[in-house]
């Protein structure tokens, strides 16, 4: 196992070296550069002034010299500073988005995974049942819905209309003056629709997979030796089935693990929530290389970890997979 | 259980899609009330402020900002006339060759210092300091000399009359103190910023909101208003309702809400509206190297085809103006009798066929075998520019020329299009600065690669009156000259000029001493006041 991980931890160099080779490429491919961003229509802009802002952020360098520079930073953990004019190492600009977004997307995953298990065994169990049915028809609509329209839809009636719940934002002006247990609740307040929002949109896809695994296992043998055996229905699915049908869902919690950091731009846009899918559009929206090729390290990193952590509790769950890599 | 969850479901799309709420509510009139210290106003910004260092910032939000943080010499009044704002006053040397400027005694930086002709001579230094990465050095590089003779004075000289020179002399001056002899780039004030101006920095929530708050030792004045208060909020739906939620009290209105979706009377209760001219406009541009559009009668043409007025009432419910030029109508340099191609389908038909242009058996134009047609580039994400080049496609269709539309990302209109002059026609817009040289858009040394002269025009009559027109400081002589600029245009028509936006912006109702003028409504915005008993933040 420890040879395992320790091959799959040096493949992952050459892997994430082809990653940033790559996305290095296709950034200078596009339209557009920071000082065009900065300055295009300006009257009081020259193109002296122009060369001169080139120069200063290093893009007047070829492209190899300027990509090795970078690697050659990023190797000291260095990510550089952002292109921005406000000029502040890309880390920092990162470190004061993720907590959010992780925070964000943590609770959400929870949710989802805490409502879309039981959904998906229920509607297994009871097969074709106007329960089932049901289920399918909500989950659907959660699925169909565009992520942008029920969110403005639930700002409106709650926050518009009742007047419940905050619409945007993280925290409501002055809380900071709150003490810690009214600052915690305003905080979930405000977290109330965007977590209900994303919850729903990816509870479909989750419980029918759910759903689907769990029909496969109860029809294996070793379920029907189980009820032959007189257990009581109850241990049958829980005990025996559940645990087989959870397997490949542990495959998708570590394909979530890149998803928890990477944020998104619809959704944190429309709830006005300040985190990395937002920090991500405006680095590429500005074409603020240091800042896109920080988030894109970070984000490949995390997803081949998650990767690696997908396979290693696969191989911990199930012992046929263990067996067969030592084997 | 779920199924009653399916039910709430759909009974709350149904309750929400229904269009009810006009809780009938009075509109009631509030008095003046009396003028009181205290309350925030929360404004919402669509983007986060990049550094709150504007010298080194070039987008709205940071400059929003930094514009309640930091003063200039100079400033805009409510009539757009440049008075004393760090300066007392300033005397032009007859021969329009110095400019020397008399500060203010006694104003104080943030931090308690005193504000000098040092920091004014820093400011300038800084600016054109090849090290300083800013947009904002081109006007100083035509000074030649600039001096401090004394505390209370700064003086600089041109090597030859330049008007628009006083104007940029309003670029927000920085404390010396605390800035010199360190790298600019890299200094704690982007985040942190020290200025004269009437609100101080408070705080900064990375990606939810700046708040300032009222500087007492303000030299114009403490304002009313106690906190200023920036919700950064990048969706324009989003915010519109937490304006009606109460999050926020006040944000530009498109024309729709504007019109029709803020008519209730709650709203009208709750909220003032304000309408006036936005200094920008919006014109159809032709690549004038494109033989099709060389023809001045073309030109001509196409404007007599497109209805202007169909355009301001179908693209802004008719909240806005037809542009017939380049300046913002009722200022001085707009010329009000100048006579534009109105809409008369018939009078371009015979332009073009003086042209050359026949109609066809299949009702298009062709000239030597070839049908009239061509391309109206746009840029992505501007739904107003998209449906303003619909209505033009529609009405040049008319007239049997075939216009094709494409709408692109930003970026790539700028680098694959407009820097290579690869296009025929564009729709886009210009703001108008309250000062009206025309050199950098329309001079012909202005067509060269990347510069603004994009379409090409070139007249030496039109390059003449712009170097006459920035070379003197006597108003009534620059007039003369854009007068005659706006009849050569007129003439012309190296663009369709074709509308003046209205500002639409919109404030809680609680906020009295509004008085909205040429220069919008947020000249006086220390003199705004919340009446004690209104109060809320």
């Amino acid at each position: 196992m420890l040879n395992y991980l320790l091959k799959r931890l040096i493949m992952m160099i050459p892997l994430l070296l082809g990653i940033t080779l790559i996305t290095f490429a296709v950034i200078r491919l596009a339209p557009g550069e920071p000082v065009q961003a900065q300055t295009a229509m300006s009257p009081k802009i020259t193109a002296e002034t122009r060369q001169r802002l080139r120069e200063y952020y290093g893009l007047d360098k070829p492209l190899h010299v300027q990509y090795l520079t970078w690697l050659g930073r990023v190797a000291r953990l260095d990510f550089g500073r952002s292109f921005a004019p406000d000029n502040r190492p890309v880390l920092d600009k990162i470190k004061e988005r993720i907590p959010v977004t992780l925070g964000l997307n943590l609770i959400a995953l929870v949710l989802e995974f805490g409502l879309a298990i039981p959904i998906g065994v229920f509607a297994a169990t009871h097969r074709d049942s106007l329960y089932d049915k049901g289920i399918t028809l909500f989950v659907f609509l959660g699925f169909a819905v565009p992520t942008f329209w029920l969110a403005l839809l639930l700002m409106y009636f709650f926050g518009v209309k009742l007047g419940w719940l905050p619409i945007s934002g993280l925290h409501s002006l002055g809380s900071d003056r709150l003490p810690a247990l009214a600052r915690y609740l305003d905080l979930a307040k405000h977290l109330l629709l965007p977590v209900s929002v994303a919850t729903f949109g990816s509870l479909a896809g989750l419980s029918r997979y759910m759903r689907s695994n769990m029909l496969e296992v109860i029809r294996q043998d070793y379920i029907t030796t189980a009820r032959a055996k007189g257990l009581a229905e109850r241990t049958v699915i829980y005990r025996h089935a559940l645990r087989n049908a959870l397997l490949p869902v542990i495959t998708l919690l570590g394909f979530s693990l890149p998803g928890l950091i990477g944020g998104s731009v619809i959704f944190e846009t429309i709830f006005a929530i300040p985190g990395m899918g937002q920090l991500f559009y405006q680095g590429v929206m500005a074409r603020d290389y240091p800042l896109v090729m920080g988030i894109l390290v970070i984000g490949a990193f995390l997803t081949l970890i998650g990767n690696l952590l997908a396979d290693i509790s696969y191989a911990l769950a199930d012992p046929r997979i263990r067996h067969g890599q030592e084997g | 259980m779920t199924m009653r969850l399916v039910g709430c479901l759909l009974v709350l799309l149904l309750v929400v899609s229904c269009k009810g709420g006009n809780r009938a509510v009075e509109a009631v009139h509030r008095g003046p009330g009396v003028p009181a210290y205290g309350d925030a106003l929360i404004v919402g910004s669509i983007g986060e402020p990049s550094t709150l260092l504007p010298l080194l910032a070039s987008d709205t939000a940071s400059l929003d900002v930094a514009g309640n943080i930091y003063n200039g010499l100079v400033k805009y009044d409510k009539n757009l006339q440049l008075v004393g704002d760090l300066a007392k006053s300033w005397d032009v040397s007859p021969d329009g060759l110095a400019i020397t400027f008399h500060l203010r005694q006694g104003v104080k930086w943030h931090d308690g210092v005193e504000f000098t002709s040092h920091d004014v001579l820093y400011t300038y230094r800084v600016t054109i300091d090849p090290k300083t990465p800013t947009a904002y050095a081109e006007d100083f590089k035509q000074v030649k000399t600039a001096t401090a003779p004394d505390r209370y004075t700064f003086r600089v000289t041109y090597a030859k009359p330049f008007a628009p020179a006083l104007a940029s002399w309003g670029m927000n001056i920085l404390p010396a103190h605390l800035l010199e002899g360190k790298d600019i780039t890299k200094s704690e004030l982007a985040r942190h910023p020290i200025g004269t101006g009437p609100y101080r920095f408070k705080e900064w929530v990375a990606g939810q909101k700046i708040v300032l708050e009222s500087f007492h030792d303000c030299f114009e004045g403490r304002p009313y208003i106690d906190r200023y208060i920036y919700r950064i909020i990048p969706d324009s739906s989003t915010m519109y309702m937490e304006l009606k939620a109460g999050g926020i009290d006040m944000m530009d209105l498109t024309p729709v809400q504007y019109a029709r979706q803020t008519d209730t009377a709650e709203f009208v209760r709750r909220f003032n509206k304000y309408r006036y001219p936005a200094s920008a406009y919006t014109y159809l541009g032709y690549n004038l190297r494109n033989p099709l559009f060389a023809d001045k009668r073309v030109r001509q043409a196409l404007t007599s085809a497109i209805s202007k007025d169909e355009i301001v009432h179908g693209v802004l419910l008719g909240l806005g103006q037809v542009a017939k030029g380049p300046y913002k109508p009722g200022t001085w340099a707009y010329d009000p009798a100048i006579r534009d191609f109105d809409y008369n389908p018939a009078r371009a038909k015979a332009l073009l066929a003086e042209a050359g242009w026949q109609t066809g058996g299949d009702g298009t134009l062709r000239k030597n075998g070839q049908p009239f047609q061509f391309t109206i580039l746009t840029n992505q994400g501007n739904e107003q520019r998209l449906k303003a080049a619909q209505i033009i496609q529609r009405r040049l269709a008319k007239i049997g020329i075939e216009v094709k539309i494409r709408v692109l990302e930003w970026a790539s209109l700028l680098t694959n299009f407009i820097d290579k002059r690869n296009f025929d026609a564009l729709l886009m817009g210009w703001t108008i600065p309250p000062d009206p040289d025309l050199f950098d858009v329309w001079d012909s040394s202005k067509t060269g690669p990347k510069e603004l002269n994009f379409i090409g025009y070139k007249n030496s009559e039109v390059d003449r009156l712009i170097e006459a027109g920035r070379r003197t400081f006597d108003i009534e002589k620059r007039k003369r000259c854009y007068y005659r600029i706006q009849e050569i245009f007129a003439d012309e028509q190296p663009y369709t000029f074709l509308y003046v936006p209205d500002a639409l912006p919109v404030v809680n109702a609680r906020f009295r001493g509004i008085v909205p003028a040429p220069a919008g409504i947020g000249y006086n915005f220390i003199k705004w006041y919340v009446p004690k008993e209104e109060q809320v933040n």
